[in-house]
């Protein structure tokens, strides 16, 4: 039978490969799905824990997390499409108007 | 120990988490991101919680998933081939993934989390009209809050990509206009 310890292992290898894909790809959609792998790890921490406690919050703050991150997928696309006009390009490293 | 079934989901979880980062093709990155967050459903259906799983399939292999492959296909396919990733980077990068994981490994074998809850089915699982009462009298204006934030953040990203004004050629005209400009200014000083 699983533990918590399990779950928690799965979440932090998660976490480390999202800060690897935000550190090394330079790709914008690249750059969102670490931000999706990292956000989905924490969803999962928060639903194991409130297994293990067992009080219901956990799910319920679960649930407004999933909502949260679905409204800025949105949002993050809407720039992405909008830099993609702007530069032709989804690169990072294109995205340099601001740099003095 | 864990059970097979665990072992199984975490496997694909974590593997198709590495090939949407890794993949060559966007549109297949994509598709195995809805495959990790179907991963991450089955963890929710393994902690018996049905409701936060069929949720996350609804939001994320749903909605998510689908808005990432029409920007997919919106993006112009060459931009999506070129990756311009130097080796250094890439190897710093995994570096710091073995430094995260094994500091946070360290850190949760020293700090006595295991077997702390013992095993999850000797606890009763959390009936979803628990969920549903909180979310109605606890959290009523964390929820009121969300809906504004949703309808929020959906005006904006239709405001964001509905505008057909920007475009690049524009820019550049401006930039050339301003050069122009500048020459100019410094001719007659």
């Amino acid at each position: 039978m699983s533990e918590l310890v399990d779950f928690v292992i799965v979440s932090m290898v998660l976490v480390a490969i999202g800060i690897y894909g935000l550190v090394v790809k330079r790709n914008a959609i690249r750059m969102l799905f670490s931000i999706e792998i990292i956000a989905n790890a924490a969803n999962l921490l928060l639903v194991a824990f409130s297994r293990g406690l067992p009080n219901g919050q956990g799910q319920v703050v679960a649930l407004f997390s999933i909502a949260i991150a679905a409204a800025e997928v949105a949002v993050g696309l809407g720039l992405i499409i909008v830099a993609y006009r702007l530069y032709k390009e989804i690169d990072v490293e294109e995205f340099r108007s601001l740099r003095g | 120990m864990a059970d097979p079934i665990f072992i199984a989901v975490a496997v694909l979880t974590v593997g198709t988490a590495i090939i949407a980062l890794e993949a060559r093709e966007l549109i297949y990155g994509a598709i195995a991101l809805a495959i990790s967050m179907l991963g991450i459903a089955g963890f929710f259906l393994l902690l018996d919680a049905p409701f936060v799983a069929m949720f996350q399939i609804a939001v994320y292999v749903g909605a998510v998933a689908v808005l990432i492959i029409f920007t997919v296909m919106l993006v112009r396919t060459q931009a999506l081939f070129t990756t311009k990733e130097d080796k250094k980077r890439k190897g710093a990068g995994i570096g710091l993934m073995l430094i995260i994981m094994s500091s946070l490994g360290a850190l949760l074998i020293t700090s006595g989390l295991s077997g702390q809850f013992g095993d999850f089915n000797a606890s009763p699982a959390i009936n979803f009209t628990e969920i549903g009462r909180l979310m109605l009298t606890y959290y009523a204006p964390a929820l009121i809050l969300l809906g504004l934030t949703l309808a929020g953040a959906i005006i904006a990203a239709l405001a964001l990509a509905r505008r057909e004004t920007i475009t690049g050629e524009e820019g550049e005209e401006k930039g050339e206009e301003d050069m122009e400009e500048q020459q100019r200014r410094e001719r007659t000083s």
